[in-house]
């Protein structure tokens, strides 16, 4: 057998593009086939004769190939190379043959050719326009039991895949002077134009070649050869160009605000062993100072009854699959048009020697041209009339053809039959781009009128019509674009073109036999089961707006998006209404133009690289101690250092009693830090803290608390004033970023002439603190320069020093009431001196402990932590605060807000300490408070529980809460009721150890 | 994604690297201590969220940092203008402002759209 | 008494890059963040021995150390080879009496240094500046922003740039860099 009939019985010798000697072997529904290399899976099944490829989304009804590109609304397959690399609701039209693809059908069980859900079909009457909205009322049961896992699943497409993808995907930001969209004719020569001034151009299509309609349009020349060659010299040309992108395989799927297009670059999707560094598809995001639209035209099908039949299929595809292919649909074909272009659909079929059976026309009146070729050739044309109905149940068999207004017609029978009710023109991406159409009610056509961005429509999308008008039209474009306003710069390039039709004719909206008072069903939108009936439907419901006509029947709200069904809806609603299509409105393009993967738009953004992991520079150190982390905001820190056999709480009570007997060391890197510096630098503090710094002396710090305007805690973290003119500014962990943001606003624009500048520094140093009695003799021999008596370095003072040989700034501070020490080194240095010191402090019997201690041991002394015991509606006061509002300041950011009279009411929620009677008892954070727990429900609640822990110092839990007026509280029983016990809690002191505070000073 | 001019850099650079920053030219009272509830109010809570012509503040916040204001259609969210923090708010060139007005006849609006469906 | 504490690079050991786009670590170097007005800028030039650049995406470099201009009174300095702490050029800056902030950022910055044909095509993986030559120059830098993250690009010459990026998030950079590198390579 030879390689060409291996490939198909309907592979026509001597037609299409493709080597015969070049095959490659693909399953479809578990059986094998031969296809030809550059075949896509619609021309390789057709080859084979194959024209059953799926069951449709409502009724299930056998679905076949209706287009040859992008705009494929029913040949939709699962496609996979492997289990973890499959794709459902591939377009057959698009997705290209490799060796070894696994091709399924979807939406049909058991098979495709005995479909059970067929049955919807018969049931049509009850799935009219409207039906979900309808039927998904009540009751609520029937959500679980029948709506959801019953009808939703009867309606459908492809299934997920359920593996994590193993493919990569890349993305990519450019830039150019001209981005052209489409590369036929119009496409090509633009891009020619404005690549020969130099700009910088970057040619897509979405198409492994470039062509455009010229894949199909056999009777084009252009520069004295056949169009389609005359296009591929085109390309290579322009790929020689250093300052052009030729971008095949890849759609242009977004256009955007500025200039900013979304592309998507189908890169292995093709290949049968892909390299393993190639991804499978790159995002290239692109910036054009001028894009060009050379969309072309897409060719609607006709509305009648019973339309939707596998081998019922465009004009345009049957060229396409026979010209660029070399694949016959059929052996017995019909056409049924309503313009002229269909014509030469059936010269080319007659030509390789297939039988056309007829044109059927439904005007009196076509070209005069095609007309006389078509007699010339022997071929039947019926003028003036119509296809009424088909028959054939998994293809068609035979078709019913009458004289325009009879009812009943005479049968013709056929294996294929080729429509087309004209063309239209591609504005999706116009669209996009916010620019607005106009109709051309001479022709039935929506065009672009007014820009919004800096673009130009050129050829069939903007309604140009025959080639010398679109070739000067694409000259033109490119020039202007790139520029050179006006002549073309490249004269020298022949563009004589010709073609050998001009066409004529068109048709929207329902054809004969489909028309108001019908009942049969002519599919309008075949993705989602759409019939003209279903539309007039609609419209007798009241739907009155082309907004909602779309949604109360799905139309064009398919993957396809309405490609070819928008305008047939739009003339059927039209007609409805009686209200001419302007007036009606056209419903707007949204990208994405076609289906886009979520790969391509996550791109790199996944496992490692899915967001930035921050880690410190003791992380490993704290690893190899067997710490686990938590994350705060995008770092890792360490929570707890488990010792062998112990759970979280042995552990954190371990290091909770051993900080406070001994001493423990702790990573507090992450601290937030801000170096301020200037001769203003303590009035800006001044104004951005309530507290007052220009007291603080250099070499001591002070734990200060920022509010907003409105007089909320905003952050708070210890200050310490390294010299007159420079301040270390410490911020929550979290906080840090944005406290710079709010101290950088009030700097530039209302305080700008203070001389003071803001540096992040919270990456600059590595931070050890080092807490808990033994704190001093922990890190007493590496401290160099510097008395770290307690009477040389009281509690909050800060130096510059040196610590083992690296320059160092030393905090006295403490956030766990004992004695504490904060390390500052340069952050490359952090591990060694973290090592150090840890060496020597489990030499005196400390510990290392994590966030979670961090948490307890601050509870115990009452600490805030902003974000946990405030939320944004929480004043210095009601904290407990109030002695860090400078009462002498005669302004701070918040001391206007902090006067307002909902800030100084009585009652306010205060922050306080509770203990639940029952000691053992650990209240949930959260919890709400309420004074009488048996009053009616809603219950007046008081407050809640904002932190909550063990205390195993204190051998109890302890817990803190927003109180209304808990300070007044003190000593008061409140209840905090939980879905199956009442909790009761006594109102105390937020400081639970060592009230006096005398541990800290020692 | 917008396209945004830095009156710092001289520049266009990518949304990615701004910052929204709320309306512009709400100055802080200098006399902030001692305004009413009600200028309070109007200083700090209350914003006009007009549709059109807005002046608004944008932070080049993964540029050079600094803050300044600009002018944009929120309609076509086409910029008429940019410039420095501190500089009075400042009229919109005649040619510019008919390009935008212009412009926004011809962007897709809810009013022109779904605002007629009811 | 104690010992003298040893460096431990972020990165170290990480490697990657492909044919037409190198990564590798730059060496440790001496940074400081400087902030001064712009009248001042001719007495801190001065005191740093370098022209501090004024124009908006310029560097300049001397006596080995690059000035990045980040922002209107915001530099970057760079002294390559100096491989400890910001001491020397902030002692440097101290010579000047103006108003100014000099601090050291020697530890939060770690740097990547990309070269090749592809070392463009590399950061366009996440960067959405223009970086072909006209747009970005030899000896041009900005601070912007790289996939998830901020970095200070520089371009050293016309197939190389350093990226600047805070040390916690130079993992998340080189392993974007290294995905870009290799797409660049295709």
């Amino acid at each position: 057998m030879s390689a060409s009939s291996n490939s198909g019985e309907f592979r026509i010798k001597g037609a299409g593009r493709h080597t015969p000697a070049r095959t490659a072997r693909f399953t479809f529904d578990g059986k094998s086939y031969t296809a030809l290399e550059g075949d896509t899976v619609a021309s390789a099944l057709l080859a084979h004769g194959v024209h059953l490829l799926g069951r449709s989304f409502k009724y299930h009804r056998p679905r076949g190939i209706l287009s040859a590109g992008p705009e494929e609304p029913n040949a939709l397959l699962d496609v996979s190379r492997d289990a973890s690399r499959r794709q459902p609701n591939v377009r057959a039209t698009v997705q290209e043959v490799f060796d070894g693809a696994k091709i399924a059908s979807q939406n049909r069980w058991p098979s495709l050719k005995h479909d059970i859900g067929a049955f919807n079909d018969l049931l049509s009457p009850f799935f009219a326009a409207g039906f979900y909205y309808k039927t998904f009322m009540w009751p609520k049961e029937a959500w679980h039991k029948l709506y959801e896992p019953i009808i939703r699943r009867a309606a459908g497409l492809g299934e997920a895949p359920n593996e994590a993808d193993t493919d990569h995907y890349a993305s990519r930001y450019e830039h150019c002077d001209v981005l052209i969209a489409g590369a036929g004719v119009a496409g090509l020569t633009a891009a020619l134009s404005a690549a020969s001034t130099g700009a910088k151009v970057i040619l897509v299509d979405e198409q492994p070649e470039v062509g455009g309609a010229l894949h199909f349009d056999s009777s084009t020349e252009i520069d004295g050869k056949n169009g389609y060659d005359w296009a591929q010299a085109v390309a290579a040309k322009l790929k020689a160009m250093p300052n052009v992108t030729v971008l095949n395989r890849t759609t242009v799927f977004g256009y955007y605000n500025h200039g900013f297009l979304g592309l998507v670059e189908r890169v292995t999707d093709h290949l049968p062993l892909p390299g393993k560094d190639l991804p499978r598809e790159r995002l290239w995001q692109v910036r054009a100072k001028k894009v060009i639209l050379a969309t072309g035209s897409i060719e609607r099908h006709m509305v009648f009854a019973n339309n939707d039949r596998p081998g019922i299929m465009l004009a345009s595809a049957a060229r396409t699959f026979l010209n660029h292919h070399g694949v016959a649909v059929g052996r017995a074909v019909a056409v049924y048009t309503a313009h002229d272009s269909a014509y030469e659909a059936a010269f080319d079929l007659k030509r390789a020697g297939i039988d056309v059976v007829a044109i059927v026309d439904n005007r009196k009146l076509p070209g005069e041209a095609v007309l006389a070729e078509a007699r010339s050739l022997g071929i039947d044309v019926l003028l003036g009339h119509s296809v009424l109905d088909t028959a054939g149940r998994h293809r068609v068999s035979s078709i019913s053809v009458a004289r325009n207004g009879e009812k009943t017609g005479r049968k013709l029978k056929v294996d294929a039959l080729l429509v087309s009710a004209g063309w239209t023109p591609s504005v999706h991406l116009f669209s996009q781009s916010r620019g607005k159409l106009r109709f051309d009610a001479e022709n039935d056509r929506f065009l672009p009128d007014i820009y919004a961005q800096d673009c130009i429509s050129i050829g069939a999308c903007n309604g140009t019509d025959g080639l010398s008008a679109l070739i000067g039209e694409a000259l033109a474009a490119g020039a202007e674009m790139a520029g050179h306003k006006g002549a073309s710069s490249i004269d020298a390039i022949a563009f004589a073109g010709s073609n050998l039709y001009e066409w004529t004719g068109g048709l929207i909206g329902a054809a004969e036999g489909a028309g108001r008072d019908t009942t049969v069903k002519a599919f309008v939108d075949f993705q989602h089961d759409v019939t003209a009936k279903d539309i007039r439907l609609a419209v007798r419901e009241g739907m009155h707006s082309i907004e909602h006509i779309k949604r109360f029947t799905t139309n064009g709200m398919a993957s396809d998006q309405g490609k070819l069904s928008n305008m047939h809806g739009l003339a059927i609603a039209s007609e409805m209404l009686g209200r001419p299509i302007p007036q009606v409105g056209l419903t707007t393009f949204r990208a994405p133009y076609t289906p886009v993967t979520y790969g391509t738009l996550v791109a790199h953004s996944r496992g490692a690289l899915f967001d930035p992991a921050r880690k410190t520079p003791m992380h490993a150190l704290e690893a190899a101690e067997g710490a686990e982390f938590e994350d705060v905001g995008n770092w890792k820190r360490a929570w707890y250092f488990p010792k062998r056999g112990e759970d979280m709480a042995a552990a954190v009570n371990r290091e909770c009693r051993t900080v406070r007997e001994v001493g423990g060391v702790f990573d507090a890197s992450t601290l937030g830090k801000i170096e301020v510096v200037g001769p203003d630098a303590a009035q800006f503090l001044n104004l951005l803290y309530t507290n007052a710094w220009d007291t603080l002396k250099p070499g001591k710090s002070r734990y200060g608390i920022m509010t907003r305007e409105d007089g909320f805690i905003y952050d708070d973290g210890v200050v310490g004033r390294l010299a007159e003119d420079r301040f270390h500014v410490t911020t929550t962990t979290g906080g840090a970023p944005r406290v710079l943001q709010h101290m950088e606003d009030y700097l530039q624009t209302e305080f700008p002439h203070l001389k003071v500048w803001l540096t992040s520094t919270t990456e600059q140093w590595a931070v050890i603190a080092v807490q808990g009695p033994q704190a001093r003799e922990i890190i007493a021999p590496f401290v160099e320069g510097l008395d770290i008596s307690n009477e040389a370095f009281s509690h909050m003072s800060v130096a510059e020093c040196t610590v083992m040989g690296v320059p160092a700034r030393l905090f006295r501070v403490s956030f766990t009431g004992e004695i504490g020490f904060e390390v500052n080194v340069p952050a490359d240095f952090g591990p060694a001196v973290w090592k150090a010191i840890w060496e020597r402090a489990q030499n005196l019997g400390a510990c290392l402990y994590g966030t979670e201690t961090m948490h307890v041991l601050r509870a115990e002394k009452g600490y805030l932590i902003v974000g946990q015991d405030t939320d944004g509606t929480v004043t210095p006061d009601d904290a407990g605060y109030g002695w860090a509002v400078s009462k002498k300041k005669t302004d701070f950011v918040g001391i206007r807000g902090l006067k307002r009279p909902d800030l100084v009411r009585e009652g306010r929620k205060q922050l306080v300490g509770l203990l639940t009677r029952d000691p053992n008892e650990v209240l949930e954070e959260g919890g709400q408070i309420v004074a009488d727990p048996n009053q009616p429900k809603p219950m007046t609640m008081l407050g809640h529980v904002t932190s909550s822990y063990w205390s195993e110092n204190l051998g109890r839990s302890i817990a803190m809460a927003l109180v209304a007026g808990g300070r007044a509280k003190m000593g008061e029983t409140l209840y905090v009721p939980m879905k199956d016990k009442l909790i009761a809690v006594e109102v105390t002191d937020v400081v639970f150890v060592d009230k006096e505070g005398g541990r800290i000073n020692g | 994604m917008l396209l945004i001019h830095c009156p710092y850099c001289e520049e266009d650079r990518s949304e990615l690297e701004f910052r929204w920053a709320g309306e512009a030219h709400i100055a802080r009272p200098e006399n902030i201590s001692a305004i009413s509830d009600e200028e309070f109010a109007e200083y700090f809570f209350l914003r006009n969220n007009e549709k059109g012509l807005t002046y608004e503040r944008w932070r080049h916040i993964h540029g050079c940092g600094r803050f300044f204001n600009a002018a944009r259609d929120t309609v076509s969210d086409k910029f008429l203008m940019t410039y420095k923090a501190g500089l009075p708010k400042q009229p919109i060139p005649s040619e510019v402002k008919a390009e935008a007005i212009a412009e926004e006849k011809t962007v897709e609006t809810w009013e022109a759209t779904e605002g007629d469906a009811r | 008494m104690a010992d003298v504490a040893v460096r431990t690079l972020p990165l170290a050991g990480v490697h990657g890059g492909s044919s037409v786009a190198r990564l590798e670590l730059a060496a440790p170097a001496e940074r400081i963040s400087l902030r001064a007005a712009a009248a001042d800028v001719p007495a801190l030039s001065a005191a740093l021995g370098l022209d501090l650049p004024v124009k908006p995406k310029t560097s300049a470099s001397a006596n080995g150390r690059t000035a990045l201009w980040l922002g209107p009174d915001e530099w970057l300095v760079i002294a390559e080879g100096s491989g400890g702490i910001g001491t020397g050029l902030i002692a440097d800056t101290t010579k000047a009496t103006v108003p100014h902030s000099a601090t050291d950022v020697s530890h939060r910055n770690t740097a990547i240094m990309v070269s090749g044909p592809g070392a463009a095509a590399a950061i366009n993986t996440g960067c959405p500046q223009d970086l072909s030559l006209a747009a970005f120059a030899v000896g041009a830098c900005s601070r912007t922003i790289f996939g998830k993250v901020e970095i200070v690009l520089l371009r050293t010459a016309e197939d190389a740039f350093r990226v600047e990026v805070w040390r916690s998030f130079s993992d998340y950079a080189f392993g974007l860099l290294a995905e870009g590198a290799r797409d660049a390579a295709l």
